[in-house]
């Protein structure tokens, strides 16, 4: 660890925390249909998709209209983009004369984008054209992410409304989410990205002759304008085999900190959307102050542990450089890696794999906390409002009293949905993983031997289920049983938490504001923060505590008596 | 739940225009106008052949140049990725330490830095570390037959500083490096 380092991260949490309040502020604007800077452009636009294709914006949808619209629309768009990419080869924008792509393959990139996760079993260079890069993945990367946002929003709205029976209109979010949130920001960011190097074109792959005479072949391509979705909408998938340690995607430490701004700052800037909805901003800051304390210590934790370097190298390398990049070097890897997985984006600046093993526990834990660290934008701020919900029945429990949340009664329904989503991930982790580990297909996937292999599979399977598509990335994932259980798991860790979270926003919505009385547990203040945290890791990360054990807990007492593998 | 299934269909094919279609191909026209450059993958172009990209790391194997950092794939453009071999794998110690023994012979004053003996992430790093440069100044100073000295003021002339003086590390980049070699002293 060093100064310039901590720096680093100092100046990384102070920007996130100037970026709150006035994208917090627009979002609230945004979805309370009220006057914002680029309504004079944006308003036509929105009033024709709407007339084209038959929403009535005065009208609203109960949480059942609301999650079949949610459904339907994702759906359509699993079909729309496994079609491109089993046709890609006979559509246009394709001067890389990219295959069809198998369609195995083609189901797991087709679940992987549309639930957000950008899982990727596959190499980008040379398999995915430019009308799929386009049309189909970016396409979803907007989709996917405002989706998650509309989901927020109607859960917030849940929480903020009275005795009411709507929770507003999918459609309306989804359209004002991509029109109004994700494209000027993507659009700012393309254009910064570009400014300092990140290409953007239609031009076939260079062929360059080096300066020693050899052939190198240098991928081009509408980069820049998916990189800054990429980040944005917490996606993550690269556009490069490398993701973002790729200098075509990554150029600069600007580029790599920009893009660590843009992965949090939606997620962020929703806590203070909630607190101003429901009229009380504590609210919100007392969520994201629970989510920074844990956010700073993974990134210490994993930043001490990796500047300790490998002890089976003290006499060769003094820090690990293996798998990162010199112009971020240890901090801009580490700071990337539990960015990217305590938001759910995914994307990569340096192999995790390569990580020494409790630093590369940080970022899987991340993961298996649900990724309400921020989050993946919208999703995570309804996993933490999940937390918030069994924390106080928790505390109801110890004193003998009818819970509450911001004056909403929390009774047996929301217990029994909020439960049922929390342990969706864990589940499919565990049982998707045991059945790797006890199937020939199965073991066949990792690169690394020892506790190590056991590692890739977990994190696979935990970066799946969590839609998260960071991979400790030896594991060969591109096989049929791969790509379908990763496929599987990626489905149900995104619909099978949204459903349920959404029947919660249905029930709350009906309910009365109950005025607080000398019993009601104050949801804001630290003490609160303390106690939500304590139940984060009880109720959502104790579960993982064997599987840890056998994987990288194992594998850093083993490094340190010198054993290999 | 005919009207349900027309809304998201054509809502798919709308938003897909505008996020597919609209808005990157505006960036592109943008992109390609104001910093065409870069928008086109920052090339190094030498009397009209492409000779790289100064974004993307090159394999230099002749003493006479300072060479890159190990690359799992060579510095192919078309297999970006790193080794992904965890810090228990056998066949990394043995790499790293073989790597480490055989430069240590090119200069055995100094041990080799951490960069110099691990790949990268993306197997196209464009950069070493400042210590990595100053590593291979006596092998390359042989070679050409110039002074360590002058070597030693170039490379220190190519040293990129942290962004804003804060952000990323103290790095050079190899190529542009070896090209300003070329220019300085004749092949």
């Amino acid at each position: 660890m060093n100064l310039n380092g901590i720096l680093q991260i100092i100046l990384y949490f102070f920007v996130i925390l100037l970026l709150i309040k006035p994208i917090g502020l627009y979002m609230t604007r945004v979805f309370n249909k009220e006057k914002t800077f680029f309504d004079p452009i944006l308003c036509p636009i929105e009033k024709l998709v709407y007339k084209l294709s038959g929403v009535n914006s005065k009208e609203e949808q109960n949480w059942l209209e609301y999650a079949k619209s949610l459904i339907l629309f994702n759906l359509i768009g699993v079909v729309v983009l496994y079609s491109i990419l089993r046709f890609q080869n006979i559509l246009p924008f394709n001067p890389t004369k990219s295959d069809s792509i198998s369609p195995d393959l083609a189901f797991n990139i087709a679940a992987s984008f549309t639930s957000n996760t950008n899982w990727q079993s596959y190499v980008p260079e040379g398999t995915i054209s430019y009308f799929t890069e386009m049309l189909g993945l970016t396409v979803q990367n907007f989709l996917s992410a405002a989706t998650g946002i509309a989901m927020a929003i109607a859960f917030i709205r849940a929480l903020a409304r009275e005795q009411s029976n709507t929770i507003g209109n999918f459609w309306i979010d989804l359209v004002r989410s991509t029109l109004w949130v994700l494209l000027p920001l993507s659009f700012i960011f393309s254009m910064i990205f570009v400014f300092e190097g990140i290409p953007q074109n239609l031009k076939p792959y260079v062929h360059a002759r080096t300066i020693e005479g050899k052939i190198q072949i240098l991928p081009q391509g509408p980069i820049a304008s998916r990189e800054s979705i990429k980040a944005i909408g917490t996606n993550g998938g690269g556009i490069l085999n490398a993701n973002s340690a790729h200098p075509y995607e990554n150029p600069s430490p600007l580029t790599n900190f920009l893009q660590l701004i843009a992965i949090f700052l939606i997620g962020a800037a929703l806590t203070n959307t909630f607190g101003r909805m429901v009229k009380d901003e504590r609210q919100g800051w007392v969520l994201f102050t629970a989510m920074g304390i844990l956010f700073l210590f993974g990134v210490f934790a994993s930043y001490y542990f990796e500047s300790l370097g490998n002890p089976l190298l003290k006499d060769f390398a003094k820090i690990n450089m293996e798998g990162k990049e010199v112009r971020f070097g240890i901090l801009g890897s580490v700071l990337y890696a539990i960015v990217t997985t305590a938001a759910s984006c995914g994307a990569v600046n340096s192999m995790h794999s390569s990580f020494l093993p409790i630093s590369g526990m940080m970022p899987l834990i991340n993961i298996m906390l649900g990724e309400i660290i921020i989050g993946g934008v919208g999703v995570g701020l309804s996993g933490m409002f999940l937390f918030a919900i069994i924390a106080v029945f928790i505390a109801g429990l110890m004193v003998g009293r009818t819970p509450e949340y911001l004056g909403k009664k929390i009774e047996t329904k929301e217990i029994k949905m909020s439960v049922l989503a929390v342990l969706i991930l864990p589940l499919c982790v565990h049982c998707f993983s045991a059945f790797a580990c006890t199937t020939p297909w199965g073991v066949r996937g990792p690169l690394n031997m020892g506790p190590h292999g056991f590692s890739e599979i977990i994190y696979a399977f935990s970066s799946a289920s969590g839609n998260n598509g960071s991979a400790f990335a030896g594991l060969n994932a591109n096989s049929f049983f791969y790509n379908l259980t990763t496929g599987l798991a990626m489905l149900i860790g995104r619909f099978l938490i949204i459903v349920p979270t959404l029947a919660i926003a249905g029930s709350l919505v009906r309910k009365k504001l109950v005025p607080p009385s000398s019993g009601t547990l104050p949801t804001t203040g630290l003490t609160f923060v303390f106690y939500l945290i304590l139940v984060i890791i009880t109720v959502g990360g104790l579960v993982y505590f064997p599987a840890l054990s056998l994987g990288p807990i194992v594998e850093h007492f083993l490094m340190i008596s010198g054993k290999v593998f | 739940m005919f009207n349900q299934l027309k809304t998201a269909v054509s809502m798919t094919l709308i938003l897909t225009l505008i996020t597919g279609f609209i808005y990157p191909m505006l960036v592109t026209v943008l992109a390609q106008t104001f910093f065409p450059s870069q928008a086109s993958g920052s090339l190094i172009i030498k009397n009209k052949n492409i000779s790289g990209s100064k974004l993307i790391g090159q394999n230099f194997t002749s003493d006479k140049y300072f060479h890159s950092r190990p690359s799992e794939s060579n510095y192919d453009g078309t297999k970006s990725g790193g080794s992904n071999l965890g810090p228990t794998s056998k066949k990394l110690i043995d790499k790293i330490i073989s790597t480490a023994k055989g430069l240590e012979k090119e200069n055995p004053n100094i041990s080799p830095p951490a960069d110099l003996i691990t790949a990268s992430g993306s197997g196209l790093d464009p950069h070493i570390s400042i210590a990595g440069a100053e590593f291979q100044i006596p092998r390359v100073a042989i070679a050409r037959g110039i002074s360590e000295g002058a070597l030693h003021k170039l490379v220190v002339e190519h040293i990129e500083k942290r962004q804003f003086g804060i952000l990323g590390e103290l790095r050079v980049n190899v190529l542009t490096l070896n090209l300003a070699l070329d220019n300085f002293y004749s092949k």
